[in-house]
Parts: C-alpha cells; sequence; structure tokens
C-alpha cells in the first residue's frame, strides 16, 4: 500500500512525541552521566570516561546472567508464540463461549507481577501447594530452590502461564480482523484448514504477531519480578537473570556507575535484537504478499 | 468431530489456566494458619474475614482506588494521542516517520532498575511526587509506544480506498475519522485499551517510585503484608484475587468490540 507523502503527518504524532519524550530524554542522559562518573555523594564525582563500560564487560558474572538471559528468553519465545497462536485458533469466534474465554485468558495479566511470584511460590511447595503436591505425588521429589533444573522448569511454566494469554489475545484479535470474504473464497476453492491458515490467516495476522514477538522478546528479557520473587535468583545463581544482577550492583552493592554502564549496555542489547526482530518480520512479509 | 477436539484441548488449556487462580482463591477463603498447617483442595471452613480486612482497612481498599484513578487516566491520554500518530503512521509518508515509529518502541526497552532515581528527581522537580497523574504519566512512557504500535497494525489493515471514499463524499478529516474510521478499528481499539489498562494495572517499580501515601497503587499496598510474623498468605490471595476483579469488568466491555472484527463494504 502505497503511503501518502506529507509532512503535516508528524503534527498527528507530535502529542505522542511530547507526551514520550517528556518521560524518556531526560532519565536517559542522567543514565548516560552516572555511566561516566564516579559517584561518591552529592556533588562529589570524578569523570572516569569508559572505565565502568570496561569493567562491566570483562565481568563473568554478567556474561553467564547473559547467557541464562538468551536462553531463557529464547524458550519463552519458542513455546510462547506457537502456543499462543494455538490457543488463540481454538477460541470460539462468536456467542457466549467466545466472551467467557476472553475473560478467562485475560485474568493471569492482571495480576500484579511481584503477586505472581508470591502465588506460585505456595502454588508449587510441596506440603501445601497444588502443583508441588502433585508432583510429590506422582513420586518425583520436588523442591525448586534445592534443584536448578526444577527452577528452571518451575519459572518456565511460570511464565508460560503467565504470558500466553498475550500473544493468544493478539493473535486473536488478528484473526477477527480479517474480513470474512477471504475464508469465503478460500471456501469456493476448496482450501484445506492448513492452506487458509497458511495463506491466509498467518499473512493477516504478521502486524499482531510481530508486536506479540517483540513485546516478548522484551519483557522476557527484562523479566525481575517473577523470578525474583519465586527463587531469589538461585539456587546458587542458576535463576540470576540480568535484572536480578543489575539490581544487586545497583541496590545492594550501591555501585551507581557500573549499575549506569550495565543498564545501557543491557538496554543496547534488547535495542540490538528487537531491531533485529523487526526487520526480518517486515522483510517476511513483504516476501510473503507478493 | 474436528470442532470437538478443539473444544478439549481449550478446556483442558483453561483449567490448567486456572489452577493457579483457582488456588489463589482457595487461600484467599482460609486462615493464614489453616493455609501454612494443612493441605485442602478446597476451603473447609470458609472465611471472609481476609475480603472483609481489604474492605474496611481504608490502607488497603485506598490502594485499589488509587490504581483504579491512575489507571483509567493512563488508558485515555495513552488512547487520545495514540489514534492520530497511528494514523499517521499508517497513512502518511514523512520525515523521519520509520525513526520515529522505532524510537517509540525502545523506551520499553531499558532496565528500569537504574532509571528509577532520575524518574523521581524529574517528577519532583515538576512538584508531582504522589499524584495519580504522575504514576499515569508515567506509565505513558510504555503504554503509548504499545497503543500506537497495536493501533497501526490494525490501521494498515484498512484499504486507504476507504479513506478517499470517504473524503469524495465530503467528510472532514475529524468526521471521517469518528464516524467511519473508529468503527472499523474498533477491535484495535478494544484490544489496546485494555492493554494499556492491564499493563498500567501490573506496574509496580514506576509506581511505587512516584508515590508515597496519597497515590500509592494496590500492587505496593500489597508488599506490606510481609510482617515479623511472616506473610499473610490469606490476605494476600484475597488481595489478589481482587486485582483481577477491575481488569476483568475491562475486558467483559471491551469483548464485542474484540470478537466482532470489522465487517467490510460498511461504507
Amino acid at each position: 500500500m502505497d503511503k501518502w507523502e506529507d509532512n503535516r503527518a508528524w503534527f498527528l504524532v507530535l502529542p505522542v512525541f511530547v507526551i514520550v519524550a517528556f518521560s524518556a530524554i531526560i532519565p536517559l542522559m542522567t543514565v548516560v552521566n552516572y555511566s561516566l562518573q564516579d559517584i561518591f555523594g552529592p556533588g562529589e564525582r570524578i569523570f572516569v570516561g569508559v572505565e565502568w563500560f570496561k569493567e562491566v564487560l570483562h565481568d563473568s558474572r554478567l556474561h553467564e546472567a547473559l547467557l541464562r538471559q538468551f536462553l531463557f528468553s529464547g524458550m519463552v519465545l519458542l513455546i510462547e508464540i506457537p502456543l499462543g497462536i494455538i490457543i488463540a485458533l481454538m477460541m470460539p469466534k462468536k456467542g457466549w463461549a467466545a466472551s467467557l474465554s476472553l475473560v478467562l485468558i485475560a485474568l493471569p495479566l492482571l495480576i500484579p507481577w511481584n503477586v505472581i511470584g508470591t502465588i506460585w511460590i505456595v502454588f508449587t511447595r510441596p506440603d501445601i501447594g497444588l502443583l508441588g503436591a502433585a508432583v510429590n505425588g506422582m513420586g518425583i521429589p520436588f523442591d525448586h530452590t534445592a534443584s536448578p533444573i526444577q527452577a528452571w522448569i518451575t519459572l518456565m511454566l511460570m511464565e508460560v502461564w503467565h504470558w500466553t494469554p498475550l500473544v493468544a489475545l493478539l493473535a486473536y484479535a488478528g484473526l477477527r480482523a480479517i474480513p470474512e470474504a477471504y475464508f469465503q473464497a478460500a471456501k469456493i476453492d476448496g482450501a484445506s484448514s492448513w492452506a487458509v491458515f497458511k495463506y491466509i490467516q498467518l499473512p493477516k495476522m504478521r502486524g499482531v504477531l510481530t508486536i506479540a514477538l517483540l513485546l516478548r522478546f522484551m519483557d522476557s528479557f527484562l523479566i525481575y519480578a517473577e523470578p525474583f520473587v519465586l527463587t531469589g535468583g538461585g539456587p546458587g545463581n542458576t535463576t540470576t537473570f540480568l535484572s536480578i544482577y543489575l539490581v544487586k550492583i545497583a541496590v545492594g552493592q550501591f555501585d551507581l556507575g557500573p549499575a549506569a554502564a550495565f543498564s545501557l549496555i543491557y538496554f543496547l542489547i534488547i535495542l540490538l535484537f528487537s531491531w533485529l526482530f523487526y526487520q526480518v518480520l517486515q522483510n517476511a512479509g513483504k516476501g510473503g504478499a507478493q | 468431530m474436528k470442532i470437538k477436539k478443539r473444544t478439549i484441548g481449550l478446556i483442558l488449556y483453561f483449567i490448567i489456566l486456572m489452577l493457579p487462580i483457582y488456588w489463589m482463591l482457595n487461600m484467599s477463603l482460609r486462615t493464614n494458619a489453616d493455609i501454612l498447617s494443612t493441605f485442602s483442595l478446597y476451603p473447609k471452613d470458609i472465611t471472609f474475614a481476609n475480603y472483609m480486612k481489604i474492605f474496611t482497612d481504608s490502607s488497603w481498599y485506598s490502594g485499589y482506588i488509587n490504581s483504579i484513578i491512575y489507571v483509567t487516566m493512563n488508558t485515555l491520554i495513552s488512547l487520545a494521542t495514540a489514534l492520530p500518530a497511528a494514523y499517521a503512521f499508517s497513512r502518511y509518508r514523512f520525515i523521519g516517520d520509520s525513526q520515529m515509529f522505532f524510537w517509540l518502541l525502545t523506551n520499553r526497552m531499558a532496565p528500569a532498575a537504574v532509571f528509577l532515581l532520575p524518574f523521581f528527581q524529574l517528577y519532583s522537580t515538576f512538584g508531582l511526587i504522589d499524584t495519580h497523574i504522575a504514576v499515569a504519566l508515567a506509565h505513558c512512557l510504555f503504554n503509548v509506544p504499545l497503543a500506537v504500535w497495536i493501533l497501526e497494525g490494525f490501521m494498515s489493515g484498512i484499504p486507504k480506498e476507504i479513506d478517499e471514499t470517504a473524503y469524495i463524499d465530503g467528510y472532514s478529516f475529524p468526521g471521517f475519522f469518528v464516524k467511519v474510521f473508529m468503527p472499523l478499528i474498533r477491535s484495535g481499539v478494544g484490544v489496546t485499551a485494555f492493554f494499556c489498562f492491564m499493563f498500567s494495572w501490573v506496574e509496580l517499580l514506576f509506581a511505587r517510585t512516584l508515590t508515597t501515601t496519597q497515590a500509592k497503587p494496590i500492587a505496593a499496598t500489597m508488599t506490606r503484608t510481609v510482617s515479623a510474623t511472616g506473610l499473610d498468605w490469606g490476605l494476600l490471595a484475597a488481595a489478589g484475587i481482587l486485582t483481577i476483579v477491575p481488569g476483568a469488568l475491562v475486558i467483559w466491555f471491551v469483548r464485542n468490540h474484540m470478537a466482532k472484527g470489522f465487517a467490510m463494504g460498511r461504507v
């Protein structure tokens, strides 16, 4: 679709720009400022250049946390995106069943993140929690505070439980926005449901799926409250993701300089990957449409 | 037969989805001592004490009121600013459009921990600390970009010929936007409204940093249940159940907009 060329469109974008820039620009500049200085107290600071960046880049614990983070986010995307699409396809299109499914599926999304972690602590406890007791009942000793593998499985379960509904809701809304005429045409052509999915539903969902994928990537990469509450980064450091490690430096050790440098590197990694995903999905769409 | 398999799959998924929430409900109807001492699939002696405490203690229920106020403000601001912007991005080419579009999303990518301090300083400079509008504005940082992105996706799905036809028919831009265009993208508006509400509702770090008492959100109130005697799980679970209610109402109201999609040939 060719767009109209008109720079006056900026007037339509201006309110958004102002309202976002108000909160975005000054804090970002301040963090850049922190990252270049050694701060002892108010008014006592020395310019140290890129010293903090060097220190952070050579921190082996950060490398480990980064690896864990990629593993976690990769698994999140591989599980949640296909699962979300499948659920959206299964959900009824109209009537009371559609309303009910929409409300039910949204429920996990509406619980504050710190509370999700807390609820899952109880839910997975072998003595008083349903999941923990059930797994124990099957003869598998369950204790996510001792076994790294079980801690990961528990976190993934919680994450998939919590966030797949987001993908499903977006995909569902994308599916409902496809005009009925497309399906009628496909029916006349005798297309299989797989063909309908591949040539109509999936291409038409590209926009919402791009958002879903970017959102899930960014938010899972920034995940903090849920693992912090559920496992506290343990056992050992096995579930210490980037944010948890960052908070340890920023709040625990109160090293504002390195923490700021860390934040900026962290931010740039997310930026780079989001941009790559975005480009790939944009181009995939162009190829598919022709 | 195929439809049946589908339904069974969906019901199974919903059962799994509801289990942790059921467990929370189960806990909310029991006393703390009961929760910690016995495993029980359902509350044997149902007690509403946890809920009564929340409804009668103003430090509890004011948390809900504060959250609802700033979340509503945030959702309205996000939608009002994002609708025209998303239209511009979906219909026009202008200087810096793609850079601007992507820049918006970058505001969701910063790890919050270190940004909280400058955030606090910025909002105190404007004297906004402990006001609802401060939290609403701060949440615009991540909700406005999201709203623009989701709405742009839906708007791009509407053929441009519809705009052209409407202008030929003599609609002014505002008239066209409200009377013709908005009904076409209402499933998108419904989804966007819900997501703005949801992300603002569950966010804790900004909301807690920018408030002290007057605008303190419910999620921050809930962290208070950690006391000298340990967590009051029953109270926390009851508060958790109640945090779901407002959002469930929102999605109930927008469900038709999400479910109906749009009918072509309306214009």
